[in-house]
């Protein structure tokens, strides 16, 4: 039952229009392939290491393809004909193209099909893995359990992966859910993903394969210790959204943010670019049981989230359709907002209540990412740990799925453990205190709450409509999101792009897509 | 009659409830386990900071055998506030119809107005507050001027690309937004975006600012830029500040 009385209609008509334009969008991500996506292959393949500069071996095995001009093909079918002629394996393959003693598209071709069952028999190992990962983590939250919702989801930033442990196991301690190792700024435009456990970052922490590890056995560690599974988060946004995917899902993590448009709009991105790699990399993600988290909530630290209100919600839509596209259940999808209006407002938290209450409605399998306040956070640190609580306060009244947790310190650093402390406390009382009310409440007839959800809901659909019968590339040419204009062939990232040719060849997609999770 | 003590301007002390009863309320945590021995170190602690009467009066187990404190104490110290100087913006703001008004009677042609977050900084708050029509808190950014063009790069502007679109659209002024300052990253970046200008040749023609929660008009002058804005600074602050530079250093 609505509380807020939304037209089902209209919703209904939002969701057929997103889903028009993520199948308008998904034949073209269909026809397309990137370098990001073939090196997420060839890790998948068991590729890992770097060569004697630092270059990742998945760079150096795809840069080779890219070079001999096959990328059109997949990097399985070219790795996959190198293990016939050589009979060696991936990893040993990737080594002898560093070494210069390779070059992996001047191979004599073999067989077509004795080139997809070798493939097929790594990838099969691959995918076990990862379902093995999956049931580990089912196991672990049928025994040891987990948190009650909303999660308590903190961000751990030193830039140094053992110091982040540190602050990450106290932080479980206080009592969070959800631990996100935030990555150093700039990562996400590095066409590559570094190697190994790092130690120097700014603002953040390096994503590598081997921190992940770390960050996981910690975790599972602490979260033995207080009896409740610690999941762990990081960023599958940027130049190498499928490969942080791949490293994830090998390493266990539980949540990852993935948004099918942020890197277009706020990372400039090619938009081309992006909406290729968001596909492999929600397959991945949908595959692994990894909870997504979408990007909604930045449109509001750009736009204004009063005026902009609808923005949000529309993309939630589109973003809901690209990752049933992908395989990914409504279960794993964590679509964002966030509680970004001025606090000088008359009446901001009814309208900031309005607009969870909307999501949770529309959306109501989905676990809703909330994000706190930022953008009209002063420094006044007593103010800003009245505004964490207000918009703890719309959560519980909301159900709200996952709740970043808001810093008393926002705006002045990235949190020190105290911080963090604080403001688990605040939630945690917040949420306690409060534990039933949305159980207990309605809302009026007609009144502010109502009218302002069915407003934004109105626009909503209005958007999606002109967006389906615009074009998606268009809209964002237009600069609907975020008020940010993106053209289809500027930013970072196009040159990695190609068509795929008939014979291209993909083990994962199948594999993860069908069959058996 | 009981007569309120009157302030002592050459020797300043915090207020907390009676003139120059130092009062200062403090957080911190200290890397041992709580309990009453961690307590007694909170208080040394503040002791040894110039605190006298050093009071923990809430503590709290951080759970990795760290503990948190809530410490008041009365400080010994004092300031001279009467020989006080801060180095500042010096300009009356205007608001945005009299910069508009002053464009159009001493420019008498568009002002162009480049903004980015440069280097690695994805931070785009600070720029957006000031370059975007909707502006922040009620106070429009510069797209909305008139006789202004503004041009927001966004995030993550490498400086060569900057001044390349600076050269480009010819503009007057240059306004830089660095929000990540963890282990002074900003300073090299802003240095380097300096030396590009100086080596093209147009540092003398434009009006160069920088902007950021940690940074200080001190800073930027030191750093070689014409003017530093923190918080607290709206797009007329900055506008007022541009267009004057601009008159002054007669680059109409």
């Amino acid at each position: 039952m609505s509380k807020l009385k939304l037209d089902q209609s209209k919703i209904d008509a939002s969701r057929s229009s997103a889903r028009n334009i993520a199948e308008d969008i998904q034949k073209f991500i269909d026809e397309h392939t990137t370098v990001a996506t073939e090196r997420t292959v060839v890790r998948l393949l068991g590729v890992d290491g770097v060569d004697e500069i630092g270059k990742p071996l998945p760079n150096v095995v795809v840069d080779n393809i890219k070079e001999g001009g096959g990328l059109e093909r997949g990097a399985a079918w070219w790795v996959g004909n190198a293990m016939l002629n050589l009979g060696a394996t991936p990893q040993e393959i990737a080594e002898k193209i560093a070494a210069g003693e390779v070059d992996i598209t001047r191979l004599p071709a073999k067989d077509e099909a004795s080139i997809k069952a070798a493939i097929n028999d790594i990838a099969a190992k691959t995918v076990e893995r990862i379902k093995g990962n999956r049931q580990k983590r089912e196991n672990y939250l049928n025994t040891i359990g987990e948190g009650k919702r909303p999660y308590l989801y903190v961000i751990v930033a030193t830039g140094n992966i053992y110091e982040d442990i540190i602050q990450a196991k106290a932080a479980a301690k206080q009592g969070a859910d959800i631990i996100a190792v935030i990555r150093t700024t700039g990562q996400s435009l590095l066409d590559y993903v570094p190697y190994g456990p790092t130690t120097e970052g700014f603002g953040g922490t390096y994503a590598t394969q081997e921190n992940f590890r770390l960050m996981r056995a910690a975790l599972d560690e602490v979260g033995e210790e207080v009896g409740r599974y610690i999941r762990l988060t990081n960023y599958c946004s940027g130049l190498c959204m499928p490969e942080i995917a791949a490293m994830g899902a090998l390493e266990r993590l539980d949540m990852m943010l993935n948004d099918a448009l942020y890197g277009i709009l706020f990372r400039d991105i090619n938009m081309q670019r992006t909406l290729i790699d968001q596909f492999f990399s929600r397959v991945i993600n949908g595959f692994a049981g990894i909870i997504i988290n979408t990007g909604e909530d930045n449109y509001l630290t750009t736009d204004d989230a009063v005026e902009a209100a609808h923005t949000v919600l529309a993309s939630q839509f589109i973003n809901e359709q690209f990752a049933l596209k992908a395989g990914l259940p409504e279960e794993q999808m964590g679509l964002g907002h966030a509680f970004e209006m001025e606090p000088g407002i008359e009446d901001g938290f009814l309208l900031e209540l309005a607009q969870a209450q909307m999501a949770r409605e529309i959306f109501p399998k989905a676990p809703l990412k909330y994000m706190p306040p930022t953008k009209f956070m002063t420094g006044n640190i007593f103010k800003g740990h009245v505004q964490n609580a207000m918009f703890n306060m719309v959560s519980i009244m909301t159900n709200q799925g996952i709740q970043l947790l808001g810093m008393l310190t926002e705006a002045i650093h990235t949190p020190h453990l105290h911080d963090r402390y604080l403001s688990i406390e605040n939630a945690k009382y917040v949420f306690n205190n409060a534990r039933h009310i949305s159980d207990e409440i309605e809302f009026k007839d007609g009144g502010i709450i109502q009218t302002r959800a069915q407003k934004v809901l109105d626009e909503a659909t209005e958007l999606l409509a002109k967006i389906e019968k615009e074009g998606l590339f268009q809209t964002i040419e237009q600069g609907k999101f975020g008020g940010v204009r993106r053209s289809r062939t500027g930013g970072k990232g196009l040159d990695g792009v190609t068509k795929k040719d008939a014979g291209y060849f993909n083990p994962f997609i199948p594999m993860m897509l069908g069959g058996d999770r | 009659m009981y007569e309120v003590q009157k302030v002592d301007l050459t020797r300043v002390k915090p207020y907390g409830d009676t003139m120059n009863d130092g009062a200062v309320q403090l957080g911190f945590s200290l890397p041992v386990p709580y309990g009453d021995e961690a307590n007694e170190a909170a208080r040394q602690l503040a002791a040894k900071m110039g605190f006298e009467e050093p009071a923990v009066v809430y503590s709290h187990d951080l759970g990795i055998g760290y503990t948190y404190f809530v410490v008041y104490g009365k400080t010994v110290h004092t300031v001279d506030y009467t020989t006080i100087e801060v180095p500042k913006v010096d300009v009356d703001v205007m608001e945005k119809e009299d910069i508009e008004a002053f464009i159009r009677d001493n420019i008498k042609r568009p002002v162009v107005v480049l903004g980015a977050c440069t280097g690695t900084d994805a931070h785009t708050v600070g720029i957006d507050a000031i370059m975007n029509m909707k502006g922040y808190a009620g106070h429009y950014g510069l797209e909305r001027y008139e006789g202004m063009d503004a041009y927001n790069l966004g995030s993550q502007v490498p400086n060569e690309e900057l001044v390349a679109k600076a050269i480009e659209l010819k503009a007057d002024a240059i306004l830089v937004s660095q929000v990540v300052t963890q282990k002074d990253v900003h300073i090299p970046n802003l240095t380097e975006l300096v030396e590009l200008l100086e080596a093209e040749g147009i540092r003398d023609k434009v009006v160069l600012v920088c902007g950021g929660p940690r940074l200080s008009h001190e800073l930027a002058k030191e750093l070689g830029y014409d003017a530093g804005f923190g918080t607290g600074s709206y797009a007329e602050d900055v506008a007022t500040f541009i267009v004057n530079e601009i008159v002054k250093r007669n680059l109409i």
